[in-house]
């Protein structure tokens, strides 16, 4: 269950790591997109964490950053098929960064910084924290952009008639604001709980603080 | 201009659909290797000579494969390619420039996972470049990164000087910076109609 949590929020790969920045950024212009690509991530993350971790003994040390590229491929390869028969729509509107999903350094990462250590079972738990973390830094992205950006949430208008949408939300330059703020904000909190840890021997910091 | 000219892909890799700022690819290294003007113009156009090299295999193997009628090997070859050159790379530079595989440390290795890379080819593929509008594509889409990643140095340099609050410091400024220099690009967006 610990494994699980970290991933998800106190090690999110989004937000604390920094990584798989790609996707975060091209991908979040409105929620449904947001969540079909952390979905296929996870998809790949998990099942390439446990084939990974089975096979650790066998793949030679030399070769292993390839060998774990050709997995992946191979999953990715499957989340491409499986999305293209599910939804075209989506697929269209996510295009390349499906099959970018390959050099996403979150899947790599977590293949060579935890799968290749411990096993099956626990490794795939470890996945799926990391996948859900980034799926939940994936919508935090993607609703902050549609809502403000479109005046809509998973299609449907949030706002009334009268609004007029921030259409800089939904170009590029509006992702690296909206997740430049997120960072602010989560180093807000916790610089806060930081000095509310200071304070607590101190009672008159605590006042100047706030 | 006819979008398919050789003029118009690379005058829109470089500037109208620059890969860093528009499209969203190579954002790792983009925030990664940019604290120093001369890391950074290095990697560019290390970036850059992979990209004209895989994008040159990419193209003989995509018409090999569609030959044999075996797309769905696709992604596969195209990413044991991409290693393959970098691997290359990396030789290259260590023999040739100690100083410079320093500097560049992991980010060499990583340039496999550079999404910049991959992404050019799929997008020569699916657009059904010839062989000539690939070669062009590429090259832009390298100089298109070098710039956008050497204009972030400069940038950074400068914010090293000056008083950044605390909280903003690190990741976040630089995502700032770089959401204003995406908006600054997004200027070019007229240019050849």
């Amino acid at each position: 269950m610990d494994t699980l949590l970290t991933g998800l929020w106190k090690e999110n790969p989004v937000f604390v790591q920094v990584l798989g920045m790609c996707p975060t950024l091209a991908v979040t212009n409105s929620v449904i997109n947001s969540l079909v690509m952390g979905l296929a991530t996870t998809f790949v993350l998990i099942l390439s964490s446990a084939i990974i971790s089975a096979l650790k003994n066998i793949i030679p040390k030399q070769v292993r950053i390839a060998t774990y590229i050709l997995i992946i491929a191979t999953f990715v390869t499957v989340a491409d098929y499986l999305i293209q028969a599910v939804s075209l729509e989506v697929y269209k509107a996510l295009g390349a960064f499906i099959a970018l999903i390959v050099v996403n350094c979150i899947i790599l990462g977590r293949a060579e910084g935890f799968a290749s250590k411990h096993g099956v079972w626990k490794s795939m738990l470890d996945a799926a924290g990391m996948g859900f973390g980034f799926t939940f830094a994936l919508l935090c992205l993607g609703v902050v952009r549609e809502v403000i950006g479109n005046g809509t949430f998973l299609g449907y208008p949030v706002f009334g008639q009268g609004y007029e949408p921030w259409v800089v939300m939904i170009l590029p330059g509006g992702a690296f604001f909206v997740l430049g703020a997120w960072l602010i904000l989560f180093n807000w909190m916790r610089e806060r709980r930081k000095r509310e840890a200071a304070a607590q021997s101190d009672k008159s910091r605590e006042l100047v603080a706030a | 201009m006819n979008s398919e000219s050789i003029g118009f892909i690379l005058l829109s890799s470089i500037l109208i659909n620059n890969f860093v700022l528009s499209v969203f690819l190579g954002i790792c290294p983009f925030i990664g290797v940019s604290k120093k003007l001369e890391t950074a113009s290095r990697m560019g156009l290390a970036v850059t000579f992979v990209m004209l090299v895989s994008s040159t295999c990419a193209y003989l193997t995509h018409v090999a494969l569609a030959a044999i009628g075996a797309p769905y090997l696709e992604l596969i070859s195209f990413i044991v390619i991409i290693a393959s050159t970098v691997q290359l790379v990396e030789m290259f530079v260590k023999k040739f420039s100690p100083a410079l595989f320093k500097a560049l440390g992991i980010f060499l290795p990583l340039i496999t996972t550079n999404c910049a890379i991959l992404g050019q080819v799929l997008f020569q593929t699916s657009r059904n470049y010839s062989f000539i509008q690939s070669i062009t594509f590429a090259f832009g889409a390298g100089i298109g990164f070098t710039l956008a990643i050497v204009i972030m140095a400069g940038i950074r340099e400068e914010l090293e000087l000056t008083g950044v609050p605390g909280i903003v410091k690190g990741t976040a400024i630089v995502l700032m910076v770089a959401g204003v220099l995406s908006l600054s690009f997004m200027g070019f967006a007229g240019l050849g109609g």
